[in-house]
């Protein structure tokens, strides 16, 4: 059996690292959204995923792996565990980003909810912390799935293929780490097996009731909880971490 | 032909060969309708209009307006109401508000303290 701090580091290193990488994705769309009201909505919702990201990488801070800056900017590209659908590139499709943050934001909704119940006092605590904005964006990613599916015909095209292909992607959310027993054992976490069940009935309840049925039994893309990467994030972090780059590595923020 | 901009965004775009991005653009798009946006910013508290939002049905209009407008301040309602169901008097007919000079009496101008007064008092009800 592992340690129970390298397993509650592992957890929170992949969850820190979703949350920065997707946030960062989604603030792309800052400034070149497809209405002003969306563009400012889409981008506050990125920046509260950079806000989980920072709040997730203090706890590792305190559990001794160093600055949380350190921890966003200056990695090697194989020390970064978020998953493949996070770093998937934007590329100008506004239905991939939606589909994308309504998969992701469900699987988040649900892992805090779990959460709640750590045995980690600090971890449920951001639980509870993030649970009215993360019930926003959940409540976001709704409308506009929703709207879109019962759209025009162009608007409901788009949206199920985007559903069809990002659900592979959606589905590595749940790759297994490499603590699962010690997590759930400890009684930190109820394990991704467990999450994806919940995930799968959950969202495949509400696409049905939206006039879409998903067949959920597809390959997960897996890799990226252990280090391995689409070719899209290394580009990624390069242009992230430019600015950081460029300066003194003591510069105060 | 590549741009290169300090905003990467704008770098990644590939346009053809001597083509102007304002091409773009479309001229023609279809503008959604707006909705009217209320915020109440405790229980009890009058609705009070701050603005509007452009949405494609009501649902998503709440969505655009808890961003543009419940994001920065206390909030704990919204309402939206689209535009075209407001009924309204027309400017040129603003005429109909005035009275003739010797009915000051009517005019509720003593009545302007009043906002100042219950500030007042709820400030000194939260003291206590």
């Amino acid at each position: 059996m592992s340690n129970k701090v390298e397993a509650l580091k592992e957890l929170l290193y992949k969850m820190a690292d979703d949350q920065l990488i997707l946030g960062h994705r989604n603030s792309e769309w800052i400034g070149i959204g497809p209405i002003i009201e969306e563009d400012i909505a889409f981008g506050s919702l990125a920046q509260d995923k950079t806000g989980h990201a920072w709040n997730l990488y203090q706890l590792l801070e305190k559990m001794g792996e160093g600055d949380p800056d350190h921890m966003a900017f200056s990695r090697e590209e194989n020390a970064y565990k978020c998953s493949h659908l996070t770093e998937l590139p934007t590329n100008g499709d506004f239905a991939f980003s939606l589909v994308r943050h309504f998969y992701f934001d469900h699987a988040e909704s649900l892992r805090f909810a779990a959460l709640s119940n750590c045995s980690y006092p600090d971890l449920s605590g951001l639980a509870r912390k993030f649970y009215s904005e993360i019930k926003y964006h959940v409540f976001h990613a709704n409308s506009w799935v929703k709207n879109l599916l019962n759209g025009n015909e162009e608007s409901k095209a788009k949206m199920i293929t985007a559903l069809k292909e990002t659900l592979p992607y959606a589905l590595g959310i749940f790759e297994n780490g490499p603590h699962e027993e010690t997590l759930i054992s400890e009684g930190l976490f109820i394990g991704e097996e467990a999450l994806k069940a919940q995930w799968v009935e959950h969202v495949s309840g509400l696409l049905s009731s939206y006039g879409v049925e998903l067949d959920f039994n597809v390959e997960p893309k897996v890799g990226g909880r252990n280090g391995y990467h689409t070719e899209h994030l290394k580009p990624l972090l390069d242009e992230m971490t430019e600015v950081v780059q460029l300066e003194d590595k003591n510069m105060d923020w | 032909m590549k741009r290169v901009s300090l905003d990467p965004r704008v770098s990644r775009i590939d346009f053809a060969e001597g083509e102007n991005p304002q091409n773009l653009i479309n001229e023609n798009i279809d503008q959604w309708e707006t909705y009217e946006v209320f915020t109440q910013k405790k229980r009890g508290d009058q609705h009070q209009h701050v603005g509007i939002v452009h949405a494609p049905s009501k649902d998503l209009a709440l969505v655009m307006a808890k961003e543009q407008y419940a994001r920065r301040g206390y909030c704990v309602n919204l309402w939206v109401v689209p535009t075209a169901s407001v009924t309204a008097t027309e400017y040129e007919d603003s005429d109909i508000f005035d009275s003739v000079p010797e009915k000051t009496h009517r005019e509720a101008v003593d009545y302007k303290v009043k906002g100042k007064i219950t500030k007042y008092l709820e400030s000194k009800k939260t003291m206590a």
